[in-house]
């Protein structure tokens, strides 16, 4: 059976009611992974409360953050504070120069772009390109699909089509996530799979991007998180003490 | 010969905060394929309400197969009915009624 990951659930993290909630609804759709993104400096206490909550529905849980820096100088501090604190690290590109170089950072795990102004997503053949190189992948929310109406809406679905198929062609991997605020906002992995067809994403190419991409990526960045690891591909099988 | 068209049954399940008739159920699903897919979508889409269950809560529909995916994401899409908020999940899907029963008995038990 698929597992399915929604690796951009927008929880309110002050609320753990609402966190509990929307957990359940999510284990309930039939997702087995999710990931909910806290501020940097996040404390480990409210870490381990939505660890736990996750571990009693019986789900995997990843933690990610959304850099959002407001220049390249900016996006590598932010790296090197939060790479290692973090399981998937996204980053936000608002210039073309930030997604240029995130995209060939390895330490990048997602990149996102804004979904209400689309003079700002930078996704062309050259990014995909640097993405390719580094492993990291192109997010797609499907909740402002559900939210925008008529011209934007449009818009949006014209230029995620042509996105994808840049995507498809460069073997950049796509993620598929949420991006849901409230439970009414969520949907099931069958459902979001079907939404994709509006921008001409095979089918296969969607339940990929909802389950395969996104269990890899987070087994991959626990390994490399892991204190047994060395690079990839060598890690430390055991540790002799000595006197 | 010409050969009978393949249908699908869905069986959706309503979330909503009032109650809600079949009829605007059915109006919103038309509505959405409409507004995605146009007349053309839904006159392929030949969309039918069947039944409404009321020991699960759940509505049936039928449609056209070659147009499943797309009406299920004129379903997935709909946010709001008549002002209230509303969330549409299809919870299954098969090629016939006795199916669509059967898979609902083994999602119970």
């Amino acid at each position: 059976m698929k597992q399915f990951a929604d690796l951009h659930l927008c929880i309110p993290t002050g609320n753990l009611y609402q966190t509990e909630k929307m957990i359940s609804k999510a284990s309930e759709l039939g997702y087995s992974l999710v990931a909910i993104p806290f501020p940097c400096y996040v404390s480990q206490e409210l870490v381990n409360n939505i660890k736990k909550v996750c571990k009693n529905i019986g789900l995997d849980f990843a933690t990610r953050v959304n850099l959002s820096p407001r220049n390249s100088n900016e996006l590598l501090q932010d790296l090197r504070k939060f790479r290692r604190k973090f399981e998937i690290v996204a980053v936000r590109c608002f210039t073309k120069d930030i997604a240029r170089h995130a995209a060939k950072d390895r330490r990048v795990d997602i990149l996102q772009f804004s979904v209400t102004n689309m003079r700002q997503r930078f996704f062309d053949e050259q990014e995909a390109e640097l993405a390719s190189q580094a492993l990291s992948s192109l997010e797609i929310e499907l909740v402002p699909l559900l939210q925008l109406t008529r011209f934007s809406r449009i818009r949006l679905l014209s230029i995620l089509r042509k996105e994808a198929s840049i995507a498809e062609r460069s073997k950049v991997p796509i993620i598929l996530s949420s991006g849901a605020t409230n439970s009414q906002l969520m949907r099931g992995p069958y459902d979001y799979a079907s939404l994709v067809a509006l921008f001409d994403l095979p089918l296969s190419s969607a339940f990929r991007s909802l389950s395969l991409n996104p269990c890899v990526m987070v087994e991959r960045n626990r390994e490399k998180l892991s204190p047994d690891f060395v690079a990839p591909g060598i890690r430390i099988a055991g540790r002799k003490i000595c006197d | 010969m010409i050969k009978r068209e393949k249908r699908r049954y869905l069986a959706l399940k309503v979330e909503t905060e009032q109650p809600i008739s079949e009829q605007e159920v059915f109006s919103a699903v038309q509505e959405s394929v409409i507004r995605l897919f146009g007349e053309y979508g839904i006159s392929k889409a030949n969309l039918r309400f069947i039944k409404y269950i009321q020991e699960n809560g759940q509505f049936v529909f039928r449609c056209s197969h070659v147009m499943l995916d797309n009406v299920r994401a004129a379903i997935t899409s709909i946010i709001s009915l008549n002002g209230k908020n509303v969330t549409i999940h299809v919870i299954n899907v098969s090629g016939t009624l006795k199916g669509l029963n059967k898979k609902q008995k083994s999602m119970i038990s």
